[in-house]
């Protein structure tokens, strides 16, 4: 079955409903995505929205640029940084049109909230930049956005998963995708491809990730030659709920919570004696792992404590309800009395696909590959730089999504339509014939059990070289099993026995080239922390990794970082 | 602890009628009952088919009929059905696709059918204003997440197909109270049908399992004085 669209957009977060929205009406659109768009992961978002609107107090652009780039540990490309903050204003004032229900100021404008190394003045004080709507954020932006989608009468091709990009030469002409209804192949024919499949922390064990989370956009753009960019940085959320992994978003300590080790001590005015528990996310993160490892976690144990006991009952049933509910499901605790076990969890890709600010994605040499664009959490822009700052991700949806809508409505007034290759989905169709067949081999759930503890022990907060290469000699025993691995389900409906065989693929081919740019990167920048070289060394490291797939296996280059207004400095809190 | 679950099975494509298998699993009190659904999927038998994603109760995938009470399954602990079996079907009302999995394009064209987006016209430059107050009328709507979990218990629905059903009405009674929307006296009229609104008969199903707690049947009836309040 050949499905043919103007613009195939693979994600139905927030990056790519924006971006259908853009270019919805003078072009054929359709959104493909693996799950319902409301049930797509941007909608786990909670605390905020970044946006320098100064509701509550005199903000500008320019220390949104500043914090976006410090945040950053200086890798970020400070165009994209400028981009975003300008931008972001006029982002928040469009989705408020759109009907996003805001928390709201006195004065009835939207509210903000302080969050994570968001600060006033170039770093004097915290300051409040975030918009929220409660702690859901995310989920009410999707809501809106999706209900948008549907007014404008966008296709959505809703639980079809992507298999397979086809890319001709240096043309990309389309992608497969498994429809889980009927397990059938699809061909999606289209003269340009939006990726917006968001992260892949799956390939971790403690993430605060869906399941859908499994980068296969990512991954197949660099099975197809795309060179994957700056994937050492890996961002761990400071407090997920102990042992779950679930998100306590960065909002609580906004509103006043704290973080106490087991002798009841507030240690962030140890690590960042400004901004203390809103420092950014690696800092905070380092600094419970560091307090965990020197034997202050609670009761000598893994997890210390955050404390929201001061917010008081009212404001934590008015602004963070969702996580007081996940605390009391999960946990049986009470937000407004009890302190709650938290220990840093996956959360966040900043590297992915290399894309310009306007969504084009780069090969090797810097050019654009045609017909393929990306956004969001699967791309690298790099706004984010070493370390993504809290509530600038839904705002970098939102404004870069847009912005390859309107990138690729534009390329395609000269772009025409090109041929798809004989038989686009042979490949894929001798993959999932593979798998039913294969007799000997293991269930996928048990590689991916290994993987992510794998990933876990070995490339998480703190790293070096010793355990970086063990897990890497270990890593290709687990792609050896992967050979072998078989599915009990030979079945074609809801077959998610299949796709999860499928997705295992990608895990496995990300975490190698997240190893190999960590293995490479001998310094500590950002969320890259290595123990055995602990400083951060912009004379040798400045720049941004390249890891690209070749006939004589992974291939690892540079490129310059860009800097315009904000020159390297020590980076403190 | 040992648990037992009883899972009513049915693939249309190779069984005539659905059928209970049972399997055991072990777990921590502390586990969600998806983390249990996915041990005898990954470990047991991979043709088992169900839906979830976020897994904390957000995304909506996982809702299913748990001892006969519609619930996400990842937001039930093990400790809480310590000793006992537990049965999961799917969703009541819906059409079974395969297993759990059950056909919600009916739910989803209803919802779109209410028009659950802002119809406002000339947007100033800024955000329009709401005050606390006005924003707060819709603070328990918004935390709808379309699982349909209200829809599947509720017996109306069960009995009429035709009845609009309390999900699709808490995203109707979302748009009617924001402050924002212009179109608030044609959306309550779009409601005043014996299908729509008026089909409640006040159960309370929907309000009991309701994940997030929204306070869905008296949303429902504070929808229906509006109405009156119209004639």
């Amino acid at each position: 079955m050949i499905f043919k669209h103007d613009v195939i957009i693979v994600g139905s977060g927030l990056a790519g409903l924006r971006a259908a929205l853009e270019v919805a009406g003078d072009l054929d659109v359709a959104v493909i995505s693996k799950v319902y768009p409301t049930r797509s992961h941007s909608g786990a978002a909670q605390g905020g929205i970044g946006a320098a609107l100064g509701n509550e107090e005199p903000d500008s652009w320019e220390w949104h640029m500043y914090d976006t780039v410090k945040g950053g540990d200086y890798l970020t490309d400070q165009d994209a940084a400028e981009v975003l903050a300008k931008d972001a204003i006029r982002a928040v004032y469009e989705l408020e049109h759109m009907g996003v229900p805001f928390n709201r100021t006195a004065q009835g404008t939207i509210a903000q909230r302080a969050f994570g190394g968001h600060t006033k003045n170039f770093g004097e004080a915290a300051i409040k930049r975030a918009c929220y709507a409660a702690d859901r954020t995310g989920r009410v932006i999707l809501d809106t956005l999706t209900q948008a989608a549907v007014r404008k009468g966008i296709k959505v091709y809703s639980e079809f998963n992507l298999v397979d990009l086809i890319k001709e030469g240096s043309h990309v002409t389309g992608l497969v995708a498994y429809e889980l209804a009927t397990g059938n192949l699809v061909i999606f024919h289209a003269r340009a491809v939006l990726l917006a499949t968001g992260g892949f922390g799956k390939v971790f064990e403690t993430t605060s990730n869906c399941f859908a989370n499994t980068g296969d956009g990512v991954y197949l753009a660099y099975r197809a030659g795309i060179p994957l960019e700056d994937m050492e940085f890996v961002q761990f959320h400071p407090t997920g709920i102990y042992g779950l992994g679930v998100l306590i978003s960065e909002a609580a300590r906004g509103e006043g919570g704290i973080l106490r080790n087991g002798e009841d001590k507030r240690f962030m005015e140890d690590y960042a004696p400004v901004i203390k528990d809103l420092a950014a996310r690696d800092v905070v993160s380092r600094a419970i792992m560091t307090e965990i490892r020197e034997g202050r976690g609670i009761d000598g144990r893994d997890y210390v404590h955050l404390d929201l006991t001061s917010i008081g009952k009212e404001q934590l049933a008015e602004k963070l309800s969702d996580i007081s509910s996940f605390v009391r499901i999960y946990l049986g605790l009470d937000t407004a009395t009890d302190p709650i076990p938290v220990k840093p969890t996956c959360h966040y890709m900043m590297g992915g696909i290399p894309t310009n600010i306007d969504g084009a994605v780069l090969d090797e040499k810097g050019d654009p590959v045609h017909g393929l664009y990306a956004a969001g959490e699967c791309s690298c822009i790099s706004l984010h730089g070493a370390n993504r700052l809290g509530c600038n991700s839904l705002v970098d949806l939102v404004v870069f999504g847009r912005r390859a809508g309107k990138l690729i409505a534009q390329d395609l007034q000269k772009m025409d339509w090109h041929e798809l290759p004989d038989q686009p989905s042979a490949g894929a169709a001798l993959k999932l014939k593979k798998l039913k067949e294969s007799r000997k081999g293991e269930k996928a759930g048990h590689i991916r059990a290994s993987l992510q503890k794998l990933m876990s022990a070995r490339c998480s907060v703190f790293r070096n070289e010793k355990s970086l290469r063990e897990a890497l000699s270990e890593l290709s025993s687990l792609k050896e099993r992967y050979e072998d691995v078989a599915v009990d389900d030979k079945g074609a409906l809801f077959n998610t026995d299949i796709t999860d065989a499928c997705e295992l693929e990608s895990l496995l081919g990300l975490a190698e080239t997240i190893l190999l740019s960590a293995i490479a990167r001998t310094e500590s920048r950002g969320a890259h922390f290595r123990e055995d070289y602990p400083e951060r060394d912009d004379v040798n490291w400045l720049k941004h990794t390249l890891v690209q797939k070749t006939d004589d296996g992974p291939r690892i280059s540079y490129k310059p970082v860009t800097i315009t207004r904000f020159q390297p400095k020590a980076r403190t809190y | 602890m040992e648990m037992e679950f009883k899972i009513l099975r049915f693939d249309p494509e190779k069984e005539e009628k659905p059928y209970y298998k049972n399997y055991t699993v072990q777990a921590e009190p502390w586990e969600r009952l998806l983390d249990c659904l996915n041990r005898i999927k990954w470990e047991q038998d991979g043709t088992l088919s169900y839906r979830m994603s976020c897994a904390h109760g957000v995304c909506g995938s996982d809702a299913m009929n748990i001892n006969g009470r519609c619930a996400l399954a990842c937001q039930k602990l093990v400790k809480d059905y310590q000793g006992s079996e537990v049965v999961l079907e799917p969703l009541p009302t819906f059409k079974v696709l395969k297993d759990l999995v059950v056909d919600l394009d009916p739910f989803f064209e209803r919802v779109e059918w209410i028009r659950p987006y802002l119809i406002a016209s000339n947007p100033p430059e800024k955000e329009r204003l709401q005050s606390e107050e006005q924003r707060r009328k819709m603070g328990e709507a918004i935390r709808c997440i379309l699982c349909a979990c209200c829809v599947g218990i509720c017996p109306i629905s069960n009995e009429n197909e035709k009845y609009l059903g309390p999900g699709p009405l808490v995203q109707a009674f979302r748009q009617i109270f924001d402050s924002r929307d212009e179109e608030r006296e044609e959306r309550l009229k779009q409601l005043d049908y014996p299908d729509g609104v008026w089909a409640c008969l006040n159960h309370y199903e929907c309000t009991r399992v309701c994940p997030k707690e929204i306070p869905v049947t008296k949303e429902i009836n504070i929808m229906k004085g509006e109405i009156k309040k119209l004639d």
